[in-house]
């Protein structure tokens, strides 16, 4: 997919420029956004193009007076710079096929004028469902319609109260949003922050929420000293790469992005400062989830299980993110060899260019700081292997590690509810044994506040059990909409692994290629 | 007397150009060489006693100590005039099963275990030895390559061929200035290129064993993939199962070329800067040799200077003759020195155009084969 070609993981600092664009970053980041969740944007948009026609016959007028309007709102809004255009530019490269068919499909139902050429950036627009019915529909095709970038971070303030705000910048289609395209500033905290809020709403409701990458007091301690050097930048990437990813899986999943909290995240130009985010730090996280955990062994009504296929899960996701983690371990061991091997080829360079410095015989001295020069190139592409493996494959799996630890604590919640239904049930029955003996004790008074309790809880058994019902049902879907995503996100992500790693051979053929010259002039 | 040698080519019964050491045989810390010589069909055998094969080859097997056996016959032809001048052909270090840390680092890259490049490194010794017109003379060349028997092991008296003593008093002597430019040039950069070459040789052999790293590195990763396989008929299931399945053949696929970059790297420029060098060193060693002749020379002048009347004859006799040595050596040294520069010129360009023309066929291939992944993974549901 030649898509993820533009949005190469940069190099580890020490290189001074990428070839396959660092300055891409910015215009490939929303193609990276769609890349994690594969529907593979080119085969997506065919279909949406393929779709299209019906829609776009019955809504005519409307598509394009409220294009009309938003590309007025869009150049009016002063949210909107130049940088979003620039920014989702390059998808539209993508999607120029596509466009081509619906404004093939546009053109015939009406006469308007030609576009503006800003409307480019609004043809996504002409799929905007102007009703619940088709949002709902358009999930159902797997569609895409919210696309959401992280970029340009920046240090703000000075010292150790310094921070780094991001550019969240998005695009969608959809009504619910003021526009189609905008952006805001946001620091890590308010990203931790939106998903605390999320956890509390979210958690009666059996959903997977993506878990944020976790706080780091070393990494952001030097940043906040200076973000040139490289393990800093490094961190930064990291992160920013980190925060885009949790914000994609957010906006993709359907129910998380109707709350309106998400919405609020994107929109709002100012958000209040989160507090209590420290329960979010990466060992407050793994607290919150071991906490759960405990608390469903030391359960003393075991569950009876009527269907095994909730064991059978739980012990799948146990295991499988222990998988993950020995696996990320050694993917992190390989990273530390290609490093080391950066430095190694450094070295070696260096000593080739000495000992053609020192050698009389021109030719061989000619070819040896040829070679010396062949392996600074080297270095430079044993730093960009060093990147892939990291950036792609290393973050895949710290990525899911966490997630399948979000798989877990649904679990977790479920086992919560069915507790909280069998201690009503257990409230109940005491309730009426109360009532029996009032009856027996012959106290009328008491007794019509017993008979409203046992109502109250009554039907607070009812309400749990439907609750606990209703998460069953939640948590096997969440779970297998999971499971498809991992399927297709590994996929994704492998692909553009490989893209950077065969690109870097071909890169290294011609090193090699132009170095034989040399070391066969040598006289 | 030098010159004419080169005509007479060899006097060997055998090919010099085309000896082969083609396997090597490990028992503990014995190591015995398969060695394959051809006959040249132009010279006489030289004795009937030696086995031929019906092939017109010697096949010989030689441990490292019949190696030294050879070495230090050539080094003990102290009747040959000028003797001294010689860069004598390195003998690689010998490999041992627990090697301190010392022997490992004179190994270099030969001590990695990989035994092809140090079969390599053991024949380019004879085929220089068989080559120098001097050397090739010494019977115990013919032997070594054609007799069925394995060579004498009696130990030669120790002489001062033997590796560059440390002694304090040498030492001195190798910083004495010379009487010749040449030669103090010749001097002054050969103690340049042999640090720079050693520094070269260690800090490429520190890239080799990183690559290895990462090559094994891949082949764990490759493995563990697996474990995220699971059975099952879901199709979601299904289609993470064959991701982690080509992921790992991916992998596997890496740890071949990475191991083949390693290999490239070793048979070709990482035996080539060795063996480069171990000649440097060869050389520092005849320079140091001819320096220390120096300092005796000067030594016999002024001695014969200050001798009285008495001594002054015997005084001067010995002077002549370490004049006349000297002389011997300068010359000798002389065109070892134009020989030497001609063949380390060589042999570096071989190096390095082989070890660019194999780098460059594994890189093609890699790139082909992570062409092919993709399109697997493509095409994949």
């Amino acid at each position: 997919m030649a898509a993820s070609s533009d949005r190469n993981p940069p190099p580890f600092p020490g290189t001074e420029e990428l070839e396959t664009g660092q300055t891409d970053m910015a215009d490939g980041d929303s193609d990276e956004g769609e890349d994690i969740f594969v529907s593979n944007s080119n085969p997506v948009s065919v279909s949406r193009g393929v779709s299209q026609p019906d829609r776009v016959s019955e809504e005519p007028p409307d598509l394009f007076s409220e294009e009309e309007a938003d590309s007025t709102t869009a150049k009016s809004n002063g949210v909107h710079s130049d940088d979003d255009n620039d920014l989702f530019a390059e998808a539209h490269v993508e999607l120029g096929t596509d466009k081509s068919t619906r404004s093939a499909q546009k053109d015939l139902p009406t006469s308007s004028g030609p576009r503006p050429a800003t409307s480019f950036t609004q043809s996504p627009a002409s799929l905007q469902p102007t009703s619940l019915e088709q949002l709902e529909e358009e999930e159902a095709t797997d569609s895409f319609d919210v696309d959401v970038a992280v970029t340009n971070p920046e240090k703000v303030g000075d010292g150790m109260n310094a921070y780094v705000a991001y550019k969240v910048s998005t695009r969608t289609s959809l009504a619910m949003f003021r526009n189609k395209t905008f952006s805001v500033r946001r620091r890590f905290s308010d990203f931790l922050g939106l998903y605390e809020k999320l956890s509390v709403k979210q958690s009666l409701h059996g959903c997977i929420i993506p878990p944020p990458p976790e706080k780091s007091v070393v990494g952001m301690t030097k940043v906040k000293v200076g973000m040139d050097d490289p393990s800093s930048v490094e961190f930064v990437e990291r992160r920013r790469a980190a925060l885009e990813r949790y914000l994609q899986r957010i906006v993709s999943h359907p129910s998380l992005l109707q709350d309106p909290d998400v919405r609020e995240f994107l929109e709002r130009d100012e958000l209040p400062r989160a507090v209590n985010t420290q329960a979010l730090s990466g060992a407050g996280f793994l607290k919150m989830i071991t906490k759960a955990s405990d608390a469903v062994n030391k359960m003393t009504i075991k569950m009876n299980e009527s269907d095994t296929w909730f064991e059978d899960k739980f012990q799948e996701v146990e295991t499988e993110e222990q998988q993950l983690r020995k696996l990320h371990a050694m993917v992190d061991s390989l990273v530390n060899h290609r490093k080391e091997l950066c430095g190694n080829t450094a070295v070696f360079a260096k000593s080739m260019a000495m000992l053609g410095n020192s050698e009389d015989n021109t030719a061989l001295s000619r070819a040896l700081s040829q070679l010396a020069e062949v392996e600074d190139k080297m270095e430079q592409l044993h730093q960009e292997q060093a990147a892939s493996d990291f950036f792609i494959l290393a973050e895949l799996l710290a990525d899911y590690i966490r997630l399948v630890g979000a798989v877990r604590g649904c679990f977790d919640q479920r086992m919560r509810a069915w507790q909280r239904w069998q201690e009503a049930q257990s409230t109940l029955q005491k309730k009426r044994e109360a009532e029996a003996k009032l009856l027996w004790a012959n106290k009328p008074d008491k007794l019509q506040q017993a008979k409203e309790e046992i109502t109250e809880w009554e039907s607070r058994v009812t309400q749990y059990e439907r609750d606990f019902d209703r998460i069953g049902m939640a948590v096997r879907k969440e779970v297998l909409r999971f499971e498809k995503e991992k399927a297709k996100d590994f996929k994704s992500q492998i692909i553009k692994y490989l893209e950077a790693m065969m690109q870097s051979q071909q890169r290294l053929v011609k090193f090699w290629e132009a170095f034989l010259p040399e070391a066969k002039a040598i006289a | 007397m030098m010159e004419e040698a080169k005509d007479e080519a060899s006097v060997l019964s055998v090919h010099g150009d085309d000896i082969k050491v083609t396997e090597v045989l490990k028992d503990g810390d014995t190591l015995t060489f398969l060695i394959i010589s051809k006959k040249d069909r132009h010279k006489p055998v030289v004795s009937p006693v030696f086995q031929l094969s019906g092939t017109g080859e010697y096949h010989v097997d030689r441990t490292y100590d019949d190696f030294e056996w050879l070495q230090q016959h050539l080094f003990a032809q102290e009747d040959v005039p000028g003797i001294q001048g010689v860069i004598f052909p390195p003998l690689p270090a010998k490999p041992q099963v627990n090697a301190s840390a010392k022997t490992m680092k004179q190994l270099g890259i030969l001590g990695l275990g990989e035994w092809q490049p140090y079969c390599k490194a053991m024949e380019t010794f004879l085929r220089q030895v068989a080559a120098h017109s001097v050397l090739c003379r010494n019977k115990a060349v013919e032997v070594f390559l054609t007799s069925s028997a394995p060579p004498g092991r009696q130990k030669i008296r120790k002489n001062i061929f033997n590796r560059l003593s440390q002694a304090v008093e040498e030492m001195r002597k190798e910083g004495h200035k010379d009487v010749d430019e040449f030669f103090q040039t010749e001097r002054d950069r050969n103690l340049v290129l042999t640090s720079c070459t050693k520094t070269a040789a260690e800090k490429f052999l520190d890239m080799v064993l990183t690559e290895q790293k990462i090559a094994v590195a891949c082949g764990h990763f490759s493995a563990a993939l697996h474990l995220l396989v699971e059975p099952g008929e879901d199709a979601d299931k299904q289609a993470f199962s064959r991701v982690c399945v080509k992921l790992s053949e991916v992998f596997e696929s890496m740890k071949k070329n990475m191991t083949s970059v390693a290999e490239n790297n070793m048979s070709t420029l990482g035996l080539g800067l060795d063996l480069e060098s171990r000649h440097q060193e060869a050389e520092k060693e005849m320079l140091f040799r001819r320096t220390c002749k120096l300092v005796e020379l000067e030594s016999t002048k002024r001695n014969a200077e200050k001798a009285k009347p008495v001594k002054k004859l015997a005084m001067e006799e010995v002077k002549k003759a370490a004049e006349t040595e000297f002389e011997h050596i300068c010359r000798v040294a002389k065109q070892e020195i134009t020989r030497f520069e001609k063949v380390r010129v060589e042999m570096l360009q071989q190096a390095l155009v082989q070890w660019c023309e194999k780098q460059l066929l594994t890189a093609k291939e890699s790139a082909d084969q992570f062409n092919k992944h993709l399109q697997v993974f493509g095409g994949m549901a």
